[in-house]
């Protein structure tokens, strides 16, 4: 990216002027080497979201952003119901609650490493993944307007988890103000196979090993030591997400003028909060949301069975489960006065820092955990939401590295089974049913997670806890 | 005819090129498949019809990728080979393929839907049509 349009406001502050049809400036959070990495079209989707009805203070982009579907790929907009601002189911995304949730394991890599392969081998058998793979859970239509409105709290009444959980999600693992209804008969149809499935390209389910910690009294409170072991899972609302995201993405674009509004860019397709199609999107997504907390929910018991199938002691408590697809009604300081605003993010997490009356008492005085991706050969950080964090960005944070090239780049440049060879020598296992998925997603195609995190961290958008790097990666 | 894959940062692109829109929607749909499995592993054993229609060229096509999007997934079946059919923007096609067989085919990743991205239906100079957009996997 060209950085001279750009205003440097603080070390990892960048401001794109409000000018021409933009309503509110743009703003990155990034160090000067990851803002000169960045493509074009960030600023240029930044500019375009700057210029939406009714957004309020600024349009963000994370350390992580890069070109996405209108929004740019870690972008965080906030609109004023009030101020005739708008829904936009491209600043949602396709994958509606995408997000990742952390075990803790009470295992340390002394009792894993002699039991890896096993480890690896029960995990890939026991957690569909990849196209075509389907999930055991067949739900009736009346069980899935349950599931769409329960989300985890109904997947845990089914058996699948622990009461427990539920606190340690995002929502109390219930988003409020789902309405299946307005979930369309296809989408149900496409979700009918796939409850507890992993998916595939991005999505993972990791087994790691805390290899460093930046924030001890944090890191304790959150239940981390260096060589304790952890799981991550990375995945969201399947095939149902995506339907809705097709479907209101389409009726969007198509009736935005009508209402008013100019689309600069038809990916960016919008509706004004307060109209019919506004509505039922956000009764959708947020029946989407608690599809993709269910999923999560379920993988998560389909986990603690495999890996007590190995290690017949391990317990596995959830340390937190973050979304970084969604948009959140929330309420926000602006200019010394507290307002209600819907807060689109698009792959990034939601970062509220200590005493946010949202999060759970576990979480009161540090923060919640904000869990960062890296690609399989690299490392995951946790991180925590600050104070800071909650005046920057509406309380929002980056969500992984960010692909550094194309898949088809990728695809051309490495050869999965040496990626697979190469890891494993290193300590690594994968497991996954396509080669080719595996050199898409190789380490290399990846941009430095730990640049990202180090650029979230001095930018204030949240503190680093530790560093995880992994042992078992099982990819769809 | 032909089909082709372009770059885009996380996902892929993919273009259709024929000697009428029809032909360009078909390839564009080949290209669709690709992302998955090598579209010539695809054995044409069911037809599958799809029938869509849009405001304009560039709705239908992510309309008709998206259909066939659908139908992959509900199925979980793979096209190879499309015959498509277009009048004004409603288009009526056959999508050839087969069961999927996760063992044979080794499909690589999932598309969850097409995009308005890079989104194009258009002649070029030499007479030919291009049909392309990026998908999300």
């Amino acid at each position: 990216m060209d950085i001279a349009r750009l205003i440097r406001v603080a070390e990892c502050e960048w401001r794109l002027p409000q000018q021409g049809a933009m309503r509110v400036p743009g703003v990155i959070f990034a160090d000067e080497p990851l803002v000169r990495a960045m493509d074009d079209k960030v600023p240029e989707q930044l500019a375009n979201v700057a210029s939406l009805p009714g957004i309020v203070q600024a349009a963000y982009a994370m350390p992580d952003a890069h070109w996405g579907y209108g929004f740019p790929i870690g972008g965080v907009a906030a609109f004023d119901p009030d101020a005739g601002g708008v829904v936009s189911a491209g600043g949602v995304g396709f994958d509606i609650s995408c997000g990742v949730r952390t075990l803790l394991t009470g295992l340390t890599r002394a009792d894993v490493e002699p039991v890896k392969a096993a480890l690896a081998d029960t995990l890939a058998a026991r957690i569909p993944a990849g196209v075509g793979s389907t999930g055991a859970l067949r739900l009736t239509p009346s069980d899935m307007d349950a599931m769409l409105a329960g989300g985890a709290r109904w997947a845990v009444a089914q058996g699948y988890g622990l009461a427990e959980d539920l606190e340690r999600t995002e929502e109390g693992g219930t988003m409020g103000g789902a309405d299946p209804a307005q979930v369309s008969a296809a989408a149900k149809r496409r979700q009918r196979d796939e409850m507890g499935t992993l998916g595939s390209g991005n999505h993972y389910l990791e087994v790691q090993h805390v290899a460093s910690i930046y924030d001890g009294a944090i890191a304790q409170a959150y239940g981390l030591a260096v060589g304790a072991v952890v799981i991550s899972i990375h995945c969201g609302s399947r095939g149902l997400g995506h339907q809705i995201g097709t479907e209101f993405l389409r009726e969007m674009a198509i009736t935005a003028g009508a209402a008013g509004i100019k689309l600069p860019d038809r990916e960016l397709a919008c509706a004004p909060i307060r109209s019919a199609v506004g509505e039922r999107y956000l009764g959708a997504m947020r029946a989407a949301i608690n599809c993709a907390l269910a999923n999560r929910q379920i993988l998560t018991h389909l986990t603690r069975s495999a890996v007590r199938e190995v290690l017949p002691g391990a317990r596995l408590a959830l340390l937190y489960d973050v979304s970084h697809n969604t948009c959140k009604v929330e309420e926000h300081v602006v200019d010394g006065r507290p307002r209600r605003l819907h807060v689109h993010r698009k792959g990034a997490t939601r970062a509220f820092g200590p005493g946010h009356p949202d999060l759970p008492r576990a979480f009161y005085t540090t923060g919640q955990p904000v869990l960062i991706g890296g690609s399989m050969g690299t490392a995951s950080y946790v991180l925590a939401g600050t104070r800071k964090s909650m005046q920057e960005a509406f309380g929002s944070a980056c969500h992984g590295a960010g692909r550094g090239m194309s898949r088809h780049e990728a695809a051309r440049r490495w050869h999965g089974r040496s990626v697979v060879d190469e890891l494993a020598a290193r300590g690594v296992l994968i497991r996954s049913p396509s080669w080719r998925g595996v050199a898409e997603e190789a380490p290399g195609a990846y941009k430095d997670v730990a640049a990202v995190g180090d650029a979230a961290d001095r930018a204030g958008l949240a503190h680093k806890v530790a560093r995880l790097e992994p042992l078992v990666c099982i990819k769809g | 005819m032909a089909w082709e894959h372009f770059a885009h940062g996380a996902d892929i692109g993919v273009r259709g090129i024929g000697r009428t829109r029809a032909e360009a929607f078909g390839e564009a749909a080949v290209a669709l498949t690709a992302v998955l499995v090598d579209p010539l592993g695809v054995a044409a054993r069911i037809a599958v019809p799809i029938r869509c229609d849009a405001p304009d060229d560039e709705l239908l096509l992510v309309d008709w990728l998206n259909a066939v999007v659908y139908e992959m997934a509900t199925r979980n079946m793979l096209f190879g080979r499309f015959e498509v059919r277009l009048d004004g923007h409603a288009l009526a096609a056959s999508a050839w393929g087969e069961a999927l067989d996760r063992a044979r085919h080794e499909p690589a990743v999932e598309v969850k839907g097409a995009t308005y991205t890079s989104l194009s239906v258009h002649e070029r100079d030499d007479g030919l049509w291009v049909a392309q957009c990026v998908v999300d996997v």
